[in-house]
């Protein structure tokens, strides 16, 4: 049994069982212990709506190269319970090897079920203490059969269970070990090789998810105030940054509703805070009026949008990227915005900082559109540069005549704060004059209306390009946005295209003015995107004319898998490579 | 500092003739120069309608927002910036029906700021039709058999949730009026001031002799500290309570309770934070 045979040099782990059977302790222990032995990890989660109950599963890749994908092979499989094999019965294969007590867990096995390790997890477990330990004996049996270092699982138990009893960490760390050698031992009697090596790179680095990624850049973009109402799947921002609100001076507040987040939200940035907002579409949808409001007093603000898909209450806890075009449309009247949307952790980080800067210096809604799949999934990247942050503030000290909407050459009207300076400081959401007082004076309205657009010529100046992997000279073009970069970009290295390059965006709106150039460039392009309708080809051809009509499309709730793109992408380009 | 500090001159006024509105902003203006609160120091926000046009006819910062939405950004303006006296100011049906939720949770969080309301039980910009407040049976175009919901009470609603301060005041008592806002300003948290006032051009039922006829003021042995006898003075409609109804002791605001004031007094949003060393030590944890 060799699990190397084509030289993979990644291995595909998946836990699976009802929420409250501790799948997350699991994934927690293993992914950091994968991280502290040096190795590229990976891992993201599928779940359903409810507290306990149900099947879920997480998928961690641990890897010698970087993979920030789901794979839909599964190499090692552990099932906390007997729906767990046919919740995942399209993903196992005669290689996947299946760790549990097969009495329990398997009674009518998937055909395709081969390599078993039959294991009395509960017996283990009730001997060192009760069946709370399974757990901890199955992550054991897994970094066992891999052959990694027992020392390395043990401290890294040890410090898991930091807080808990002596007697609890004793406890565990035998678990553990017994599972360990359970699994070495099979590791042994089976032959089972891999091809990993550790790097040393890796212990610099960090291990977040996409939520602590955005929370990390709103902190490092002087973020000062957030007020949002939870909801699946953009709470992890809300919760990160309440825990961290003291230590970095925050104003974080759990609003009664959406309405009273992004208002409260505007009102702090009107008075001189970096305010941010993190929803979901249909908290989003609520914000709409805010949003216009935004436009309308010209008030910086950030707003975090994790799409799940739609429409109304939809499913919950999974993913899509259905929400461009509301976020790009939603608020009455005219007015210019910006949309980023990161595909790395590394983007998140930078993008979410950088959106506070356009915020403040263009005085527009900066928006950070994401996913669950994004939020959700965590992996090592090299730790942010913290030393170089700058926060540039747009403020200035008013004098004694200040117009807070004063009509300027670039349409920005320097922004001053009440109490800083002589000034006084009006904004409101009717149309108005210079000194922001209402007006239907409508030669007045016209000035302002253009005065509002205008800012859209500097923003566009300021537009993050798309990044180009692959070869220059292509003949082929892929295209994505937001979480789908990994995913397409291995698909791509899987397919070894010489002609084919990926082109993604993490600033979707306004369109960087280098897209027409690469898009006139290809002979064949293709969008893929998780959504039904092709919503960013769509803004492509509003605005390059250019009509994309190969689709990959995928709108189940579920991210594509590399193996899906893969094959997609093949079967679009067969004719054509 | 004079009667005329926060004057704009002679500016266009989009107030009906003889409405209830010229009596509010009077009071509020004498009680603002009373206190010796310069115009620099002072935000008010409003939404819309007829009564949230005030910041336009004010020397002062203002956030004109929303409809229904002056407490979230005037709660937000205060917690950023401790220093500003902040008054959300509007109508019954912006702050008590658009604005419904943001007026329970706003007591709840109990910010030091002033809500005042000018509640004539009407919808004016809209034309007359049933605000929250209207009374049962009282006929609008729209309401055509009369209004057939319980009038909304928001001294009872306040003080249920143990707001830290009620008062009700009449327009046409500029003096009585000016007091109670300066006890609102002066209190420490939410102070909620609700005051009636006629609609000369829409409502013919509520008119000033109408409110003459029908409130109150409380006595001078009134205790606004006991919550039970507040309760059921609020309850009162034959004659209509006027004056503090309410107050409730030794509350935290809300900025106090954010724990951002505690060691530095300094407002949020002018101290020059510098991360770079926290956000280290905080990303070696993962």
């Amino acid at each position: 049994m060799n699990l190397n045979q084509n030289k993979i040099k990644d291995i595909s782990i998946v836990i699976c069982g009802a929420a409250g059977q501790g799948i997350k302790t699991v994934e927690n222990l293993l992914v950091h212990n994968f991280n502290n032995s040096g190795y590229h990890v990976f891992s993201t989660k599928e779940y359903m709506s409810r507290v306990r109950g149900g099947t879920n599963s997480v998928s961690i890749r641990v890897s010698s190269q970087k993979v920030a994908a789901l794979k839909n092979h599964i190499d090692i499989l552990l099932p906390l319970h007997s729906k767990a094999l046919n919740h995942l019965e399209k993903r196992i294969s005669s290689e996947t090897i299946v760790i549990g007590d097969r009495e329990k867990i398997c009674k009518e096995c998937p055909p395709q079920v081969k390599k078993f390790i039959d294991t009395p997890l509960a017996d283990m477990a009730e001997d060192i203490g009760g069946k709370i330990f399974i757990n901890i004996i199955a992550a054991g049996i897994i970094t066992g059969v891999l052959r990694f270092n027992l020392d390395q699982i043990k401290k890294d138990v040890k410090d898991f269970f930091s807080q808990k009893e002596k007697q609890i960490v004793e406890r565990n760390i035998q678990a553990v070990s017994q599972g360990y050698s359970y699994g070495k031992d099979f590791s042994d009697k089976q032959d089972i090789s891999f091809d990993l090596k550790p790097s040393s790179d890796i212990k610099k680095q960090v291990l977040i998810n996409g939520a602590e990624a955005v929370g990390f850049g709103a902190l490092a973009g002087g973020c000062d105030f957030l007020s949002s109402y939870p909801m699946s799947p953009s709470t992890g921002v809300l919760v990160f940054i309440s825990q961290h609100a003291h230590e970095f001076e925050v104003v974080a507040e759990q609003a009664e509703d959406e309405i009273s987040a992004i208002n409260m939200a505007l009102g702090a940035s009107y008075a001189g805070a970096r305010s941010l907002v993190t929803t979901s579409g249909g908290g989003f949808a609520l914000m709409g009026e805010g949003i216009s409001l935004a436009g309308m007093i010209e008030t910086p603000i950030v707003v975090h949008v994790a799409q799940r898909p739609g429409p109304a209450t939809g499913l919950p806890t999974r993913t899509e990227q259905g929400d461009l075009e509301l976020v790009m449309h939603t608020g009455h009247g005219e007015f210019p915005r910006v949309i980023l949307a990161p595909g790395k952790l590394e983007d998140a980080f930078s993008l979410t900082q950088k959106a506070f800067d356009l915020a403040d210096k263009y005085q527009i809604p900066v928006f950070i559109l994401t996913d669950q799949f994004f939020m959700d999934s965590y992996t090592n990247i090299p730790a942010p540069d913290f030393q170089s942050i700058q926060i540039k503030k747009h403020i200035i000290k008013t004098q004694k005549d200040y117009k807070r909407s004063l009509i300027t050459r670039d349409g920005i009207s320097p922004r001053g704060i009440p109490g800083y300076g002589e000034g006084l400081v009006g904004v409101d959401s009717d149309e108005h004059d210079e000194y922001s007082h209402i007006t239907e004076d409508l030669d007045l309205r016209t000035k302002m209306v253009e005065k509002r657009l205008k800012k859209m010529e500097k923003i566009k100046g300021d537009a993050i390009p798309p990044e180009l992997i692959g070869p220059k000279n292509y003949k082929n073009l892929i295209m994505g946005w937001g979480s789908t970069f990994y995913v397409i970009k291995e698909a791509l290295e899987i397919l070894k295209l010489k002609k084919t390059a990926f082109l993604h965006f993490k600033q979707v709106f306004p369109l960087p003015n280098e897209t027409k150039t690469y898009l006139k460039k290809a002979d064949q392009i293709v969008m893929a995107e998780n959504n039904a309708t092709s919503q960013f080809g769509k803004l492509i051809k509003l605005e390059t004319g250019i009509e994309i009509n190969k689709k990959i499309l995928k709108y189940s709730g579920l991210a594509f898998s590399v193996e899906e793109m893969a094959e997609k992408i093949n079967h679009l380009l067969k004719q054509e490579e | 500092m004079k009667k005329n500090t926060y004057d704009m001159g002679d500016i266009d006024v989009a107030w009906c003739p003889g409405c209830g509105n010229y009596s509010i902003i009077k009071s509020l203006k004498h009680a603002l120069v009373e206190l010796g609160i310069p115009p620099k120091d002072l935000v008010i926000v409003s939404g819309i309608g007829q009564a949230a046009k005030i910041p336009h006819y004010f020397k002062t910062h203002f956030f004109n927002g929303l409809h229904g939405r002056a407490l979230p950004p005037a709660t937000a303006i205060k917690a950023v910036n401790p220093q500003l006296t902040v008054i959300a100011e509007s109508g019954d049906g912006d702050m008590y029906g658009e604005g419904g939720n943001h007026f329970v949770h706003a007591i709840r969080r109990n910010p030091d700021i002033t809500n005042i309301i000018h509640n004539n039980m009407i919808y004016g910009l809209t034309k007359g039709q049933a605000s929250p407040t209207s009374q049962f049976g009282f006929k609008t175009p729209v309401q055509t058999k009369g209004v057939i919901l319980e009038p909304f009470n928001p001294l009872t609603l306040a003080i249920s949730q143990n707001a830290s301060f009620v008062a009700r005041a009449f327009a046409g008592d500029v003096e009585e009026t000016k007091e109670i806002i300066k006890k609102a300003i002066q209190h420490k948290g939410y102070a909620l001031v609700d005051i009636f006032q006629p609609c000369v051009t829409f409502n013919k039922v509520n008119t000033f002799k109408w409110f003459k006829d029908n409130t109150a003021y409380v006595d001078d042995s009134y205790d606004p500290g006991d919550r039970k006898a507040a309760f059921e003075k609020a309850l009162e409609t034959h004659p209509l309570p006027l004056g503090v109804i309410y107050t409730s002791p030794k509350k935290n605001t809300y900025e106090q309770n954010t724990g951002l004031y505690v060691k530095d007094k300094n407002p949020l949003v002018f101290r020059n934070q510098k991360r770079s060393q926290k956000l280290l030590q905080l990303i070696n944890r993962f």
